[in-house]
């Protein structure tokens, strides 16, 4: 039973870190720019689908770095050519936006790779177990986590330590004022909404190797990262993160005694969030 | 002059309403496309009295319209076979729930607003989604039929009658559409633009702004389980798409298309909407594509939808 219990903490850890890694990148875009990516599951479909493309040429290795570049210049276009007419109107209309990309991007990934779900070869020296007594703990899940959690260690360094993410943080505040002290919001925000659609590949990649790809794939995974989103607070990256963690924990634990329910409980954390505390565990104050 | 115009709008989206059934097999129609346009429309319209006129952004309509249909769906086939039992079922269905999640979410505003409705309206997607034992899952739930109506001195055969059925639809979209009117027209509703038009405002002249929020919300969420109904009887079948955020989506571009801030835009954008996703799909196996295009053109073009535009061009 505690073999089990383990099991499943650590593959709900897994499905966690997926949802912090989507959410993140969800979370960036919409502090800065106040926009609802919801065609942020397309992206990490495309992600996948590209990873898939270019893996005969350049190897797994290459892939996983390719990859998710690829998907943040098509974001970054995106962002030039639609969503930047958006920003200042209402909320409203960005949202209705993405929605219509979302229908496009899943419908053209079906187009361009076939409906049918289609295998991804991971290195053999990555797929097998680790030790007998803990069979689940693959290298390639293991590898996974590890990689998780750099980029999201990479995310707080950029955040942090560079000047980009120092102009992002204090965009986030006051974007006005950000914009007077001579920075160039636009292209600020065009780089913002690129790293939070690279997460987004990144989740693709990564995600495809264990689930599999269909032009559908993330759409299972862009309502628990609302829900992370939603849980840790919004406006701000640490919650998110631990919002993520927390939810995919949750339904882990709770597909052991209620395997139907593991839906379910993530809703019950963010119904019982909102009626505590509506801002998100580490929210801020009066920001919406 | 502008009051006149008015009326004359009144009279004429009457008259083609009430006519539908003889010009639309004419223009190479048919009656169930009428009987859909006007279902959707009641839906927007309900959304738009809480998008429009109390300015709260809801993307999670569709988790109501759906308990509504599973709702007279579950009842026929399982419980009682009567239309009108079963729709007072789906609605008081779908209604209790707005009312339970209401307090949640009322507090918020703009983008997490919405985002709350999205992640709330999903968690019926789930359900009925999983739950396949009662309600049939994925495949959705059919094996039964709307039931004629027992008016006592006649009996309304909606079953096999599509022009009974259609205009079964819309005498009840009539009465709700009337209602809705009534409600903006009183107080109430014009509290309700107040807070659309300055929440701050309408806060400090005394309105408690949450609790008129929520009562939007669940008149909104009422009429919109109405439409999910009267969605489940038209095709005798439901099934999880029906909840499904992209329903959500189409209902609030309709009302974009249409014009937010007119009554009747909203069937104006079901209308147009429907149309040209009858035409899509019947040429087109990528009509997703299509569709999704159709969203971003009307945002970036049209954002003010058809009536928005017709008033601009009407005013000095």
């Amino acid at each position: 039973m505690s073999q089990l219990l383990l099991f499943n903490v650590f593959n709900g850890l897994i499905i966690g870190a997926f949802y912090a890694l989507m959410a993140l990148g969800l979370s960036l875009i919409l502090n800065l720019s106040g926009v609802i990516n919801f065609a942020h599951g397309g992206f990490l479909a495309i992600g996948g689908y590209l990873a898939y493309t270019v893996a005969p040429y350049l190897g797994f290795w290459g892939a996983l770095v390719a990859s998710p570049f690829l998907v943040a210049l098509i974001g970054i276009l995106i962002e030039r050519v639609l969503v930047r007419r958006l920003y200042g109107r209402d909320p409203l209309y960005s949202l209705l936006l993405t929605f219509g990309l979302a229908f496009m991007i899943e419908d053209g990934t079906r187009f361009i790779w076939g409906a049918q779900s289609l295998p991804y070869q991971i290195p053999s020296s990555l797929a097998a177990p680790l030790s007998t007594e803990f069979f689940f703990l693959t290298g390639y899940r293991v590898f996974m986590m590890a990689l998780v959690a750099a980029a999201v260690l990479g995310l707080f360094l950029i955040l942090n330590y560079t000047r980009l993410g120092l102009r992002i943080r204090a965009g986030t505040l006051d974007l006005e004022t950000v914009s007077v002290l001579g920075v160039n919001v636009r292209a600020l925000r065009s780089v913002n909404f690129g790293l939070g659609i690279y997460l987004a590949g990144l989740a693709g990649v990564l995600a495809v190797g264990m689930l599999g790809l269909q032009p559908t794939v993330g759409d299972n995974l862009i309502m628990p990262s609302f829900i992370a989103i939603i849980v840790g607070g919004l406006g701000s990256l640490p919650g998110t993160l631990l919002g993520g963690l927390m939810i995919g924990v949750a339904s882990g634990v709770t597909s052991v005694y209620f395997p139907s329910a593991s839906e379910a409980v993530m809703y019950v954390m963010m119904a019982a969030v909102l009626i505590v505390r509506p801002r998100g565990l580490l929210g801020e104050e009066g920001r919406f | 002059m502008p009051k006149f115009d008015k009326r004359a709008a009144d009279v004429l989206v009457w008259t083609l309403l009430l006519t539908a059934p003889f010009w639309l097999p004419m223009s190479g129609s048919y009656v169930e496309l009428g009987s859909r346009v006007v279902i959707y429309a009641l839906a927007a319209m309900a959304l738009n009295f809480l998008l429009g006129y109390t300015g709260v952004l809801s993307f999670g309509h569709a988790a109501y319209f759906g308990l509504g249909g599973y709702g007279t769906a579950m009842t026929i086939k399982f419980l009682y076979p009567s239309t009108p039992v079963a729709m007072v079922v789906g609605i008081v269905v779908g209604t209790v729930a707005a009312a339970i999640i209401g307090p949640m979410i009322v507090r918020l505003r703009g983008v997490y607003f919405a985002m709350c409705t999205i992640a709330f309206g999903q968690v019926f997607y789930y359900i009925a989604f999983q739950w396949s034992s009662v309600t049939g899952g994925d495949d959705g739930l059919s094996a039964w039929e709307r039931q004629p109506i027992n008016l006592g001195f006649t009996s309304l055969d909606i079953l096999h009658d599509n022009k009974s059925f259609y205009y079964f639809v819309l005498a009840v979209f009539a009465v709700s559409v009337g209602i809705m009117a009534f409600l903006l027209r009183s107080p109430f509703g014009r509290t309700l633009l107040a807070i659309r038009e300055n929440e701050r405002r309408a806060r400090f002249l005394g309105i408690p702004v949450d609790r008129h929020i929520w009562m939007s919300w669940v008149i909104s969420c009422f009429f919109v389980s109405v439409a999910g109904c009267l969605y489940a009887l038209l095709s005798d079948f439901i099934d999880p798409r029906a909840i499904r955020w992209d329903q959500s989506g189409t209902f609030v571009i309709m009302t974009v298309l249409g014009g937010m801030r007119s009554f009747w835009g909203p069937l104006i954008g079901a209308a147009i909407f429907l149309v040209l996703e009858d035409y899509i799909s019947s040429h087109t196996e990528n009509w997703m594509s299509f569709i999704g295009l159709f969203f971003v053109l009307i945002v970036l073009f049209f954002p003010r939808g058809v009536l928005g535009i017709i008033q601009r061009k009407a005013a000095p």
